[in-house]
Protein backbone atom coordinates (compact mmCIF):
# COMPACT_ATOMS: atom_id res chain seq x y z
CA UNK A 1 0.00 0.00 0.00
CA UNK A 2 1.49 3.50 -0.77
CA UNK A 3 1.62 6.29 1.30
CA UNK A 4 -1.94 7.96 1.46
CA UNK A 5 -0.14 11.34 2.05
CA UNK A 6 2.53 11.39 -1.08
CA UNK A 7 1.16 8.81 -3.00
CA UNK A 8 4.69 7.70 -3.89
CA UNK A 9 6.38 5.21 -1.18
CA UNK A 10 5.09 2.16 0.79
CA UNK A 11 3.56 3.02 3.78
CA UNK A 12 4.55 1.83 6.97
CA UNK A 13 2.64 3.92 9.66
CA UNK A 14 -1.10 3.21 10.14
CA UNK A 15 -3.20 6.13 11.77
CA UNK A 16 -6.72 5.66 12.92
CA UNK A 17 -7.94 9.10 12.75
CA UNK A 18 -11.51 10.88 12.41
CA UNK A 19 -12.13 12.42 8.97
CA UNK A 20 -14.81 14.15 7.87
CA UNK A 21 -17.44 12.58 10.64
CA UNK A 22 -16.01 9.04 10.53
CA UNK A 23 -13.47 6.84 11.81
CA UNK A 24 -10.52 6.15 9.33
CA UNK A 25 -7.37 4.75 9.10
CA UNK A 26 -4.78 6.18 7.28
CA UNK A 27 -1.34 4.90 6.17
CA UNK A 28 1.83 6.69 5.71
CA UNK A 29 5.57 6.29 4.65
CA UNK A 30 8.02 7.22 7.13
CA UNK A 31 8.99 10.43 5.47
CA UNK A 32 5.15 11.86 5.43
CA UNK A 33 4.39 10.42 9.09
CA UNK A 34 8.01 12.26 10.47
CA UNK A 35 6.84 15.07 8.98
CA UNK A 36 3.52 15.12 10.23
CA UNK A 37 4.68 14.45 13.35
CA UNK A 38 3.69 11.19 14.06
CA UNK A 39 7.45 9.65 14.25
CA UNK A 40 9.18 10.14 17.52
CA UNK A 41 12.87 10.73 18.56
CA UNK A 42 14.45 8.18 15.74
CA UNK A 43 13.55 8.80 12.22
CA UNK A 44 13.24 5.67 10.54
CA UNK A 45 11.40 3.83 12.94
CA UNK A 46 8.39 5.33 12.78
CA UNK A 47 5.88 5.43 15.49
CA UNK A 48 5.30 2.14 15.34
CA UNK A 49 7.62 0.49 18.84
CA UNK A 50 6.54 -2.58 17.69
CA UNK A 51 8.83 -2.23 15.06
CA UNK A 52 11.39 -0.31 17.09
CA UNK A 53 11.41 -2.79 19.32
CA UNK A 54 12.02 -6.39 17.09
CA UNK A 55 14.46 -4.21 14.86
CA UNK A 56 16.39 -3.75 18.03
CA UNK A 57 16.10 -6.81 19.10
CA UNK A 58 15.89 -8.73 16.04
CA UNK A 59 19.44 -10.28 15.95
CA UNK A 60 19.62 -10.45 19.34
CA UNK A 61 16.66 -13.26 19.52
CA UNK A 62 18.40 -15.17 16.76
CA UNK A 63 21.64 -15.66 17.19
CA UNK A 64 20.47 -17.28 20.79
CA UNK A 65 18.34 -20.04 19.71
CA UNK A 66 19.22 -22.64 22.16
CA UNK A 67 17.81 -20.07 25.31
CA UNK A 68 14.70 -21.39 26.29
CA UNK A 69 11.87 -19.25 26.09
CA UNK A 70 11.27 -17.02 29.35
CA UNK A 71 7.91 -16.23 30.46
CA UNK A 72 6.36 -13.39 32.55
CA UNK A 73 4.56 -15.00 35.97
CA UNK A 74 2.27 -12.35 35.96
CA UNK A 75 0.98 -12.88 32.52
CA UNK A 76 2.62 -15.03 30.71
CA UNK A 77 4.60 -13.17 28.04
CA UNK A 78 7.49 -13.97 26.66
CA UNK A 79 9.87 -10.84 25.45
CA UNK A 80 9.32 -11.75 21.98
CA UNK A 81 5.42 -11.32 22.44
CA UNK A 82 6.42 -7.89 23.88
CA UNK A 83 9.03 -7.01 20.98
CA UNK A 84 6.30 -7.75 18.68
CA UNK A 85 3.39 -6.33 20.01
CA UNK A 86 5.35 -3.38 20.73
CA UNK A 87 3.29 -3.37 24.14
CA UNK A 88 4.34 -4.66 27.28
CA UNK A 89 2.08 -7.61 29.02
CA UNK A 90 1.80 -6.24 32.64
CA UNK A 91 3.64 -4.43 35.12
CA UNK A 92 5.13 -7.64 36.38
CA UNK A 93 6.99 -8.07 32.46
CA UNK A 94 8.66 -5.04 33.81
CA UNK A 95 10.67 -6.76 36.58
CA UNK A 96 10.75 -10.01 34.59
CA UNK A 97 12.10 -8.26 31.26
CA UNK A 98 13.86 -5.47 33.31
CA UNK A 99 17.52 -6.16 31.54
CA UNK A 100 16.08 -7.14 28.20
CA UNK A 101 13.84 -3.86 27.69
CA UNK A 102 16.06 -1.10 28.97
CA UNK A 103 17.99 -0.36 25.88
CA UNK A 104 15.07 0.26 24.07
CA UNK A 105 13.79 2.39 26.92
CA UNK A 106 17.07 4.12 26.98
CA UNK A 107 16.54 5.17 23.04
CA UNK A 108 13.16 5.65 23.63
CA UNK A 109 13.69 8.75 26.46
CA UNK A 110 17.25 9.28 25.96
CA UNK A 111 16.88 8.04 29.99
CA UNK A 112 16.16 5.09 32.23
CA UNK A 113 15.82 6.54 35.67
CA UNK A 114 12.21 7.81 36.39
CA UNK A 115 12.52 11.22 38.50
CA UNK A 116 9.01 12.60 39.38
CA UNK A 117 5.57 12.25 40.80
CA UNK A 118 5.84 9.04 43.42
CA UNK A 119 2.89 7.48 44.59
CA UNK A 120 3.82 7.36 48.48
CA UNK A 121 4.19 11.07 47.59
CA UNK A 122 8.14 10.90 48.39
CA UNK A 123 8.37 13.61 46.91
CA UNK A 124 7.11 15.91 49.94
CA UNK A 125 9.96 15.90 52.45
CA UNK A 126 9.05 17.24 55.72
CA UNK A 127 11.69 19.17 57.47
CA UNK A 128 10.45 19.84 60.86
CA UNK A 129 11.99 22.71 61.11
CA UNK A 130 10.75 24.17 58.08
CA UNK A 131 7.58 22.65 57.58
CA UNK A 132 6.34 20.68 54.29
CA UNK A 133 8.54 21.35 51.43
CA UNK A 134 8.01 20.52 47.92
CA UNK A 135 11.30 18.91 46.48
CA UNK A 136 11.77 18.54 42.64
CA UNK A 137 13.92 16.25 42.52
CA UNK A 138 16.29 13.80 44.40
CA UNK A 139 19.12 15.20 44.26
CA UNK A 140 22.21 12.73 44.55
CA UNK A 141 24.70 15.26 46.69
CA UNK A 142 27.50 12.76 46.86
CA UNK A 143 29.64 10.30 44.17
CA UNK A 144 27.24 12.41 41.36
CA UNK A 145 30.50 12.79 38.82
CA UNK A 146 31.57 9.50 38.98
CA UNK A 147 27.59 8.24 38.57
CA UNK A 148 27.09 10.34 35.60
CA UNK A 149 30.31 9.85 34.13
CA UNK A 150 29.19 5.76 34.04
CA UNK A 151 25.66 7.29 32.78
CA UNK A 152 27.00 8.72 30.02
CA UNK A 153 29.65 5.74 29.16
CA UNK A 154 26.51 3.30 29.68
CA UNK A 155 24.43 5.27 27.03
CA UNK A 156 27.31 4.94 24.71
CA UNK A 157 27.59 1.33 25.15
CA UNK A 158 24.07 0.93 24.61
CA UNK A 159 24.24 3.13 21.46
CA UNK A 160 27.02 1.34 19.83
CA UNK A 161 25.12 -1.74 20.95
CA UNK A 162 27.50 -2.99 23.32
CA UNK A 163 25.16 -4.62 25.63
CA UNK A 164 27.71 -6.70 27.63
CA UNK A 165 29.48 -3.47 28.84
CA UNK A 166 26.48 -1.60 29.00
CA UNK A 167 25.05 -4.58 31.69
CA UNK A 168 28.56 -4.17 33.43
CA UNK A 169 28.18 -0.30 33.60
CA UNK A 170 24.82 -0.93 34.88
CA UNK A 171 25.26 -3.26 37.84
CA UNK A 172 28.27 -0.24 38.79
CA UNK A 173 25.99 2.31 38.49
CA UNK A 174 23.43 0.32 40.81
CA UNK A 175 26.02 -0.25 43.31
CA UNK A 176 27.09 3.67 43.33
CA UNK A 177 22.88 4.59 43.90
CA UNK A 178 23.03 1.91 46.55
CA UNK A 179 25.31 3.49 48.54
CA UNK A 180 24.66 6.57 48.13
CA UNK A 181 20.95 5.57 49.60
CA UNK A 182 22.46 4.40 52.81
CA UNK B 1 -23.40 24.35 31.79
CA UNK B 2 -20.44 25.82 29.92
CA UNK B 3 -18.10 23.01 28.35
CA UNK B 4 -14.53 24.39 28.91
CA UNK B 5 -14.22 24.75 25.19
CA UNK B 6 -16.73 27.25 24.75
CA UNK B 7 -14.51 29.45 26.23
CA UNK B 8 -10.64 31.53 25.51
CA UNK B 9 -7.87 31.98 27.84
CA UNK B 10 -4.44 32.84 28.36
CA UNK B 11 -2.37 33.13 24.97
CA UNK B 12 -5.44 32.42 23.36
CA UNK B 13 -4.82 34.76 19.81
CA UNK B 14 -2.45 31.23 19.06
CA UNK B 15 -3.28 28.79 21.83
CA UNK B 16 -6.35 27.48 21.85
CA UNK B 17 -5.80 24.85 24.86
CA UNK B 18 -3.95 22.78 27.31
CA UNK B 19 -3.91 18.85 27.82
CA UNK B 20 -2.58 17.03 30.28
CA UNK B 21 -2.81 13.29 30.16
CA UNK B 22 -1.63 10.90 32.73
CA UNK B 23 -1.43 6.94 31.89
CA UNK B 24 -2.16 4.66 34.89
CA UNK B 25 -2.74 1.11 35.24
CA UNK B 26 -4.20 -1.06 38.25
CA UNK B 27 -1.13 -3.25 39.41
CA UNK B 28 -3.10 -6.39 39.86
CA UNK B 29 -4.60 -6.81 36.45
CA UNK B 30 -2.57 -7.39 33.42
CA UNK B 31 -2.77 -4.42 30.89
CA UNK B 32 -5.48 -3.77 28.69
CA UNK B 33 -4.08 -5.66 25.35
CA UNK B 34 -3.89 -8.81 27.38
CA UNK B 35 -7.23 -8.19 29.54
CA UNK B 36 -10.42 -10.56 28.70
CA UNK B 37 -13.43 -8.69 28.17
CA UNK B 38 -14.66 -9.89 31.79
CA UNK B 39 -11.18 -8.45 33.25
CA UNK B 40 -12.05 -5.24 31.50
CA UNK B 41 -15.42 -5.38 33.31
CA UNK B 42 -13.73 -5.67 36.26
CA UNK B 43 -11.15 -2.86 35.79
CA UNK B 44 -14.46 -0.76 34.85
CA UNK B 45 -15.99 -1.55 38.32
CA UNK B 46 -12.99 -1.02 39.80
CA UNK B 47 -12.57 2.52 38.46
CA UNK B 48 -16.19 3.34 38.76
CA UNK B 49 -16.72 2.11 42.43
CA UNK B 50 -13.50 4.81 43.34
CA UNK B 51 -14.27 7.67 41.08
CA UNK B 52 -17.24 9.16 42.67
CA UNK B 53 -15.87 10.20 46.20
CA UNK B 54 -12.36 11.49 43.79
CA UNK B 55 -14.31 13.71 41.50
CA UNK B 56 -16.50 14.98 44.72
CA UNK B 57 -13.48 16.18 46.47
CA UNK B 58 -12.09 17.78 43.26
CA UNK B 59 -15.48 19.42 43.17
CA UNK B 60 -16.78 18.08 39.79
CA UNK B 61 -19.94 16.86 39.25
CA UNK B 62 -19.66 13.78 36.54
CA UNK B 63 -21.63 10.81 34.67
CA UNK B 64 -20.18 7.60 33.20
CA UNK B 65 -20.49 6.49 29.90
CA UNK B 66 -20.19 3.16 28.76
CA UNK B 67 -19.05 3.31 25.39
CA UNK B 68 -21.15 0.15 24.33
CA UNK B 69 -24.41 1.50 24.82
CA UNK B 70 -23.87 5.30 22.64
CA UNK B 71 -24.56 5.80 19.24
CA UNK B 72 -21.72 6.08 16.25
CA UNK B 73 -22.43 9.93 16.29
CA UNK B 74 -21.83 9.98 19.58
CA UNK B 75 -18.89 8.42 20.03
CA UNK B 76 -17.52 10.34 16.91
CA UNK B 77 -18.20 13.43 18.65
CA UNK B 78 -16.50 12.78 21.86
CA UNK B 79 -13.67 12.31 19.61
CA UNK B 80 -14.08 15.89 17.57
CA UNK B 81 -14.62 17.64 21.05
CA UNK B 82 -10.73 16.01 22.33
CA UNK B 83 -12.38 14.01 24.83
CA UNK B 84 -10.94 10.50 24.23
CA UNK B 85 -8.91 9.39 20.89
CA UNK B 86 -10.21 7.33 18.00
CA UNK B 87 -8.29 4.49 19.02
CA UNK B 88 -10.48 4.35 21.96
CA UNK B 89 -13.52 4.45 19.65
CA UNK B 90 -12.44 1.41 17.44
CA UNK B 91 -13.24 -1.11 19.46
CA UNK B 92 -15.87 -0.13 22.83
CA UNK B 93 -15.89 -2.94 24.37
CA UNK B 94 -15.18 -3.30 27.68
CA UNK B 95 -14.45 0.60 27.84
CA UNK B 96 -16.06 3.69 29.77
CA UNK B 97 -15.61 7.34 30.28
CA UNK B 98 -15.92 9.17 33.31
CA UNK B 99 -16.90 12.71 32.01
CA UNK B 100 -17.41 15.98 34.09
CA UNK B 101 -20.32 18.25 33.67
CA UNK B 102 -18.01 21.03 31.79
CA UNK B 103 -15.96 18.52 29.91
CA UNK B 104 -12.63 19.70 31.08
CA UNK B 105 -11.94 16.24 32.98
CA UNK B 106 -12.46 13.17 31.67
CA UNK B 107 -11.22 9.39 32.20
CA UNK B 108 -11.39 6.99 29.72
CA UNK B 109 -11.08 3.32 31.27
CA UNK B 110 -9.35 0.78 29.15
CA UNK B 111 -7.55 2.65 26.26
CA UNK B 112 -4.45 1.53 25.80
CA UNK B 113 -3.87 2.25 29.47
CA UNK B 114 -6.69 0.82 32.48
CA UNK B 115 -6.76 4.74 33.01
CA UNK B 116 -6.39 7.72 31.07
CA UNK B 117 -6.65 10.72 32.94
CA UNK B 118 -7.65 13.85 30.93
CA UNK B 119 -7.75 17.63 32.17
CA UNK B 120 -8.54 20.14 29.34
CA UNK B 121 -7.87 24.10 29.65
CA UNK B 122 -8.68 26.78 27.13
CA UNK B 123 -5.67 28.65 26.39
CA UNK B 124 -2.14 28.24 27.60
CA UNK B 125 -3.12 26.54 31.59
CA UNK B 126 -0.10 23.85 31.97
CA UNK B 127 0.31 23.96 35.38
CA UNK B 128 -3.53 24.66 36.24
CA UNK B 129 -4.56 21.97 34.27
CA UNK B 130 -1.35 19.25 35.63
CA UNK B 131 -2.98 20.31 39.66
CA UNK B 132 -5.91 19.15 38.39
CA UNK B 133 -4.83 16.38 37.24
CA UNK B 134 -1.51 15.48 39.69
CA UNK B 135 -4.78 15.76 42.65
CA UNK B 136 -7.14 13.55 41.35
CA UNK B 137 -4.27 11.26 40.45
CA UNK B 138 -2.92 11.38 44.42
CA UNK B 139 -6.97 10.25 45.19
CA UNK B 140 -7.47 7.65 43.11
CA UNK B 141 -4.29 6.24 43.88
CA UNK B 142 -5.72 6.06 47.92
CA UNK B 143 -8.26 3.76 46.49
CA UNK B 144 -6.62 2.14 43.46
CA UNK B 145 -3.20 0.16 43.76
CA UNK B 146 -1.17 1.87 40.64
CA UNK B 147 1.85 -0.08 38.93
CA UNK B 148 4.73 1.53 39.96
CA UNK B 149 8.49 1.31 39.97
CA UNK B 150 11.22 2.81 41.79
CA UNK B 151 13.29 3.10 38.78
CA UNK B 152 10.82 3.40 35.40
CA UNK B 153 8.21 5.55 37.73
CA UNK B 154 4.69 4.61 36.66
CA UNK B 155 4.30 1.35 34.38
CA UNK B 156 1.93 1.40 30.97
CA UNK B 157 1.61 -0.57 28.58
CA UNK B 158 3.78 1.05 25.42
CA UNK B 159 7.03 2.08 26.91
CA UNK B 160 7.06 5.05 25.29
CA UNK B 161 4.93 6.46 28.18
CA UNK B 162 6.79 5.51 31.29
CA UNK B 163 8.00 7.44 34.07
CA UNK B 164 5.78 10.15 34.64
CA UNK B 165 3.43 8.70 32.20
CA UNK B 166 2.32 12.09 31.66
CA UNK B 167 1.52 13.76 27.85
CA UNK B 168 1.58 17.65 27.98
CA UNK B 169 0.04 18.90 24.88
CA UNK B 170 -0.92 22.27 23.86
CA UNK B 171 -3.15 22.97 20.81
CA UNK B 172 -1.64 26.07 18.78
CA UNK B 173 -2.83 27.76 15.53
CA UNK B 174 0.13 29.04 13.20
CA UNK B 175 -1.28 29.64 9.93
CA UNK B 176 1.47 32.30 9.11
CA UNK B 177 4.34 29.91 10.29
CA UNK B 178 2.58 27.28 7.49
CA UNK B 179 1.70 29.94 5.14
CA UNK B 180 6.09 30.92 5.29
CA UNK B 181 6.44 27.03 4.83
CA UNK B 182 8.77 26.66 8.18
CA UNK B 183 6.58 23.96 10.02
CA UNK B 184 8.49 20.77 8.49
CA UNK B 185 11.80 22.57 9.98
CA UNK B 186 9.90 23.32 13.26
CA UNK B 187 8.88 19.91 13.51
CA UNK B 188 12.46 18.38 12.91
CA UNK B 189 14.42 20.88 15.62
CA UNK B 190 11.14 20.25 18.09
CA UNK B 191 11.81 16.48 17.87
CA UNK B 192 15.58 17.00 18.83
CA UNK B 193 14.24 18.71 21.89
CA UNK B 194 11.67 15.75 22.92
CA UNK B 195 8.69 17.10 21.80
CA UNK B 196 6.43 16.28 18.64
CA UNK B 197 3.96 18.79 16.74
CA UNK B 198 1.72 17.69 14.33
CA UNK B 199 -1.62 18.49 12.57
CA UNK B 200 -5.34 18.10 14.12
CA UNK B 201 -7.59 18.34 10.90
CA UNK B 202 -7.34 16.66 7.95
CA UNK B 203 -5.48 13.94 6.37
CA UNK B 204 -3.20 15.71 4.01
CA UNK B 205 0.36 17.16 5.04
CA UNK B 206 -0.58 20.43 5.49
CA UNK B 207 -3.23 20.34 8.24
CA UNK B 208 -6.64 21.92 7.65
CA UNK B 209 -7.29 25.36 9.38
CA UNK B 210 -3.46 25.51 10.63
CA UNK B 211 -4.37 24.18 14.05
CA UNK B 212 -1.45 22.33 15.29
CA UNK B 213 -0.76 19.53 18.78
CA UNK B 214 2.49 20.45 20.69
CA UNK B 215 3.26 17.75 22.98
CA UNK B 216 6.29 16.47 25.18
CA UNK B 217 7.41 12.78 23.91
CA UNK B 218 10.08 12.13 26.52
CA UNK B 219 8.38 10.92 30.06
CA UNK B 220 11.25 9.15 31.97
CA UNK B 221 14.30 10.96 33.54
CA UNK B 222 11.82 14.26 33.53
CA UNK B 223 10.07 15.40 36.15
CA UNK B 224 6.21 16.73 35.42
CA UNK B 225 7.57 20.11 36.23
CA UNK B 226 10.41 20.02 34.29
CA UNK B 227 8.03 18.47 31.24
CA UNK B 228 5.75 21.27 31.51
CA UNK B 229 8.55 23.81 31.80
CA UNK B 230 9.88 22.74 28.88
CA UNK B 231 6.85 22.73 26.86
CA UNK B 232 5.61 25.84 28.05
CA UNK B 233 8.88 27.66 27.17
CA UNK B 234 8.74 25.95 23.72
CA UNK B 235 5.43 27.06 23.22
CA UNK B 236 6.05 30.57 24.05
CA UNK B 237 9.10 30.67 21.37
CA UNK B 238 6.85 29.37 18.72
CA UNK B 239 3.93 31.94 19.52
CA UNK B 240 6.27 34.79 19.67
CA UNK B 241 7.85 33.60 15.92
CA UNK B 242 3.79 32.83 15.10
CA UNK B 243 2.96 36.36 16.01
CA UNK B 244 5.90 38.19 14.00
CA UNK B 245 4.96 36.29 10.48
CA UNK B 246 1.21 37.66 11.40
CA UNK B 247 2.35 40.89 11.83
CA UNK B 248 4.58 40.86 8.14
CA UNK B 249 1.97 38.42 6.38
CA UNK B 250 -1.19 40.84 7.16
CA UNK B 251 0.60 44.17 5.55
CA UNK B 252 -0.15 42.66 2.31
CA UNK B 253 -3.32 43.89 0.94
CA UNK B 254 -3.84 40.57 -0.67
CA UNK B 255 -3.82 38.53 3.05
CA UNK B 256 -6.16 41.68 3.88
CA UNK B 257 -8.72 40.99 1.35
CA UNK B 258 -8.62 37.24 1.64
CA UNK B 259 -9.04 37.38 5.38
CA UNK B 260 -12.21 40.25 4.92
CA UNK B 261 -13.43 38.13 1.88
CA UNK B 262 -13.21 34.86 4.41
CA UNK B 263 -15.84 36.64 6.81
CA UNK B 264 -17.95 37.63 3.92
CA UNK B 265 -18.34 34.08 2.58
CA UNK B 266 -18.83 32.78 6.10
CA UNK B 267 -21.25 34.88 6.98
CA UNK B 268 -23.14 33.74 3.71
CA UNK B 269 -22.61 30.80 2.16
CA UNK B 270 -26.13 28.60 2.22
CA UNK B 271 -23.46 25.57 2.26
CA UNK B 272 -19.92 24.77 3.76
CA UNK B 273 -18.30 21.77 4.38
CA UNK B 274 -16.41 21.10 7.04
CA UNK B 275 -13.14 21.80 5.55
CA UNK B 276 -14.09 24.83 3.84
CA UNK B 277 -15.13 25.92 7.64
CA UNK B 278 -11.80 25.19 8.84
CA UNK B 279 -10.34 27.06 6.26
CA UNK B 280 -12.02 30.37 6.86
CA UNK B 281 -12.24 30.31 10.49
CA UNK B 282 -8.38 30.56 10.26
CA UNK B 283 -8.70 33.49 8.45
CA UNK B 284 -11.03 35.26 10.44
CA UNK B 285 -9.03 34.05 13.40
CA UNK B 286 -5.99 35.96 11.96
CA UNK B 287 -8.23 38.89 10.88
CA UNK B 288 -9.57 39.37 14.38
CA UNK B 289 -5.66 39.21 15.82
CA UNK B 290 -4.70 41.79 13.39
CA UNK B 291 -7.21 43.90 14.03
CA UNK B 292 -9.09 43.42 10.68
CA UNK B 293 -12.15 42.27 12.07
CA UNK B 294 -13.55 43.82 14.97
CA UNK B 295 -16.74 42.61 17.16
CA UNK B 296 -15.84 38.40 16.99
CA UNK B 297 -14.83 36.97 20.15
CA UNK B 298 -12.07 33.72 20.08
CA UNK B 299 -14.90 32.65 22.56
CA UNK B 300 -17.00 32.82 19.74
CA UNK B 301 -15.31 30.80 17.81
CA UNK B 302 -13.94 28.33 19.73
CA UNK B 303 -17.64 27.10 20.70
CA UNK B 304 -18.37 27.57 16.99
CA UNK B 305 -15.42 25.20 15.69
CA UNK B 306 -16.55 22.28 17.80
CA UNK B 307 -20.16 22.76 17.34
CA UNK B 308 -20.25 22.32 13.58
CA UNK B 309 -17.73 19.14 13.81
CA UNK B 310 -19.45 16.77 11.58
CA UNK B 311 -20.87 14.28 13.86
CA UNK B 312 -21.02 17.20 16.97
CA UNK B 313 -23.46 19.06 14.48
CA UNK B 314 -26.11 16.30 14.09
CA UNK B 315 -26.37 15.88 17.99
CA UNK B 316 -29.05 18.47 18.88
CA UNK B 317 -31.47 17.20 16.31
CA UNK B 318 -30.88 13.55 16.68
CA UNK B 319 -30.71 12.60 13.18
CA UNK B 320 -28.65 11.58 11.04
CA UNK B 321 -27.73 13.87 8.08
CA UNK B 322 -26.45 13.27 4.68
CA UNK B 323 -23.01 14.97 3.97
CA UNK B 324 -24.58 17.98 2.27
CA UNK B 325 -27.39 18.30 4.76
CA UNK B 326 -24.40 18.92 7.59
CA UNK B 327 -23.40 21.41 5.62
CA UNK B 328 -26.47 23.22 4.94
CA UNK B 329 -26.93 23.24 8.96
CA UNK B 330 -23.03 24.18 9.13
CA UNK B 331 -23.96 27.07 6.91
CA UNK B 332 -26.95 28.07 8.76
CA UNK B 333 -25.47 27.57 12.29
CA UNK B 334 -22.09 29.88 11.15
CA UNK B 335 -24.11 32.72 9.54
CA UNK B 336 -26.18 32.91 12.48
CA UNK B 337 -23.22 32.74 14.66
CA UNK B 338 -21.05 35.56 13.12
CA UNK B 339 -24.18 37.84 11.85
CA UNK B 340 -23.14 41.38 11.48
CA UNK B 341 -24.19 42.94 14.41
CA UNK B 342 -26.56 45.88 14.13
Amino acid sequence: MLCQACGKNPATTHVKTIINGELTEYSLCADCAQKMGYGNLFPGFGMNVGSLLSSFFGPQISSSPSLEVQRCPGCGSSFEDIARAGRVGCAECYHTFYDRLLPSIQKIHGNTKHCGKHPSGSMLKVKPEEGLQVMTENKVPSGETLLEEKRRLMKEAVEAQNFEEAAKLRDEIKELERGDQK
Amino acid sequence: MTKWYEKSGDQGDVILSTRIRLARNIKEYPFPGRLSLDQRQKVEKAVCGSVGQCMQLIGSPYRFINMEDISKTDAVSLVERHLVSPEFISDTRGRGLILSDDESVSIMINEEDHLRIQVMREGLALDQAYSVADKLDTLLNERLDFAFDERLGYLTQCPTNLGTGMRASLMLHLPALQESGVMGRVANSLSKLGLAIRGIYGEGSEPVGAIYQLSNQVTLGLSEKEAIENLGRIAMQLVSQERAARKTLSKNIETQDSICRSLGILQNARMLTNDEFMKLLSKIRIGISEGLIPNISYDKLNALMVRVQPATIMLPGGQTLSPAQRDVLRAKTVREALAPVG
